[in-house]
């Protein structure tokens, strides 16, 4: 499955500056897979040493939050849109 | 708290260019890895997404020096400049000057809640949008001029976006702010009034927050100061005046119990920071003090994790008639946590029911007009008495940080004349309203 992931400011060195990239994957870990080998260092930045998504960090397959689905085993259907995105405060 | 002292910052070119002048502001540092970095529109660690807070380098002198500077300040948050990132003349800039608020000593409604150690209010209602946002914008805002910014934005529940626009107009910067497009009818007005751009979101708040996110990484965004997203950092430092006022009005004393509500948890989160910090400066005696987060049962995933003893929060959808505090994916919400039980307090939540029922005491008993965000910490805390797990006998101060004339829908309902009458002395006798 080809995915499009939206990549925050502070990961884009990974990125050469590119906002958005594309990867492969059938869910969220493979797809992150797929982003560390084009990308080497990433993958780290987002999960923590225990291999899970680091708690400050938001992900989108779509328009969901993957912690109301099935966390890093989400299904990304070809085609779908990933965000990674720092969380914020404020109201 | 000494910090390395960031003489440049360096830009993607690799120039230098002079540091901001935000005062005692010295640099950036992960809450939670220590990771420092720059002053800058940042807020994010690139090494653990972890949020960037603003490390100080401390005014020299002892505690009684910088309690003499503070006093004879101005009866605004400016008085406490030395302890924020901002530069030593904001007093003189053009600015809503919020802050230095009542507190209220609520002695009717302690009686009705069986508090005998002393009940204040801390009524934010007062500050010239009626919130305490106009805290947290007024920092925001400066930290947005040492920047360059010329658009002053945030994503917001309401009570945000109004601050934002206000703050903007009394500075002299173009705003454009983002709300949920189903918001109290008060929040609106108060949102559009100042004459900025106000962009209503289809979705939730949580679904504002993340445009917003995203409009901050693209060219789209350039130039744009997020007060709660890329000037984060300087945002939540507002909060600690509200810590900052609250020990200064009881007399340079820490207040035993806190009662704070939680939409993000910033507010909580920084006005523990503001306690540690004048513990750590010695302007108070160095006690415990208990804080206890405020939710509504709507929107409680904060509440839910407490309960269930987790240290992340899991999202919700919300669905409460307290829409200030919607925020369902509350970002400082592991730190409520982190602060609840280390010192010893809680985090509690009550219905919508309970909320307007709370508003009503608060008005009854005080004379103070809350808005739902009112109601849910003098709810809260009415559970937590009932509950036996806010003690009665300590110092308890609650926090009222909106004006009920913002959320009337919430009482409306229940609230109207006691009686109609034609204008003579008999139909008033007839309504048996004279005293005897
Ligand atoms: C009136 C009111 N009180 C409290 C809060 C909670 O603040 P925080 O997001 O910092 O937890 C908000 C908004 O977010 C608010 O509008
Ligand atoms: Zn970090």
């Amino acid at each position: 499955m080809s995915v499009t992931v939206r990549i925050p400011t502070i990961l884009r060195t990974y990125t050469d500056g590119r906002s958005e990239v594309p990867a492969e994957g059938t869910t969220l870990a493979e797809v992150i897979a797929d982003l560390e080998k084009n990308h080497a260092g990433i993958a780290a930045r987002v999960l923590d040493d225990a291999g899970k998504l680091r708690r400050f960090v938001n992900v989108y397959v779509n328009d969901d939050d993957v912690r109301f689905e099935q966390g890093l085993e989400t299904a990304t259907p070809d085609g779908a849109g990933v965000s990674i995105i720092p969380a914020v405060a404020g109201g | 708290m000494a910090v390395q002292t960031v003489a440049n910052t360096a830009d993607a070119t690799g120039s230098t260019t002079p540091a901001p002048d935000l005062g005692p502001a010295a640099a950036l540092s992960c809450r939670e890895c220590g990771e420092r970095f720059p002053l800058g529109p940042i807020f994010a660690c690139v090494s653990c997404f972890g949020p960037l807070e603003v490390a100080y380098e401390l005014p020299a002198g002892g505690p009684e020096e910088l309690r003499r500077r503070i006093e004879a300040g101005p009866k605004n948050i400016w008085r406490y400049a030395p302890l924020l990132p901002v530069p030593a003349d904001v007093a003189g800039k053009p600015s809503l000057n919020p802050g230095f608020t009542q507190l209220v000593q609520a002695d009717n409604l302690a009686r009705e809640l069986g508090v005998t150690g002393g009940l204040y209010i801390k009524d934010d209602s007062g500050n010239p949008t009626h919130s305490f946002k106009d805290r947290v914008v007024a920092i925001a805002v400066e930290a947005a001029r040492a920047f360059g910014f010329t658009t002053l934005s945030c994503s917001s529940t309401g009570n945000l976006a109004g601050a934002v626009g206000a703050a903007a107009a009394r500075a002299g910067f173009r705003s454009c702010v983002f709300i949920p497009h189903d918001l109290e009818q008060g929040k609106v007005v108060m949102a559009a009034v100042y004459g900025g751009e106000l962009v209503g979101i289809e979705g939730t708040y949580d679904d504002v927050n993340r445009f917003c996110s995203e409009l901050i990484g693209d060219p789209l965004g350039e130039g744009w100061g997020f007060v709660n997203v890329n000037l984060r950092p300087y945002y939540g430092e507002g909060s600690k005046t509200l810590a900052y006022e609250i020990c200064e009005q009881l007399g340079w004393r820490l207040p035993d119990q806190i009662v704070i509500p939680i939409a993000s948890g910033s507010q909580l989160t920084k006005i523990d920071k503001g306690l540690q910090e004048l513990i750590k400066l010695g302007l108070v005696e160095d006690r415990p003090y208990k804080i206890f987060g405020a939710q509504a049962e709507g929107c409680s995933p904060v509440s839910a994790a407490y309960k269930a003893g987790h240290d992340v929060v899991r999202p919700v959808k919300p669905d409460t008639i307290a829409k200030s505090l919607a925020i369902g994916n509350p970002a400082d919400g592991p730190y409520v946590l982190d602060i609840a039980r280390r010192t010893g307090g809680a985090v509690e939540d009550v219905t919508d029911g309970q909320i307007v029922d709370a508003i009503k005491l608060l008005a009854r008993t005080e004379g103070i007009f809350a808005e739902t965000a009112g109601g849910v910490t003098v709810g809260v805390t009415r559970k937590l008495i009932e509950n036996g797990v806010l003690d009665p006998a300590l110092t308890t101060v609650v926090l009222n940080t909106g004006d009920g004339l913002k959320t009337l829908d919430a009482v409306a309902p229940t609230s109207g004349p006691t009686a109609t009458i034609r204008p003579s002395l008999e139909a008033f006798r007839a309504a048996g309203l004279a005293t005897d």
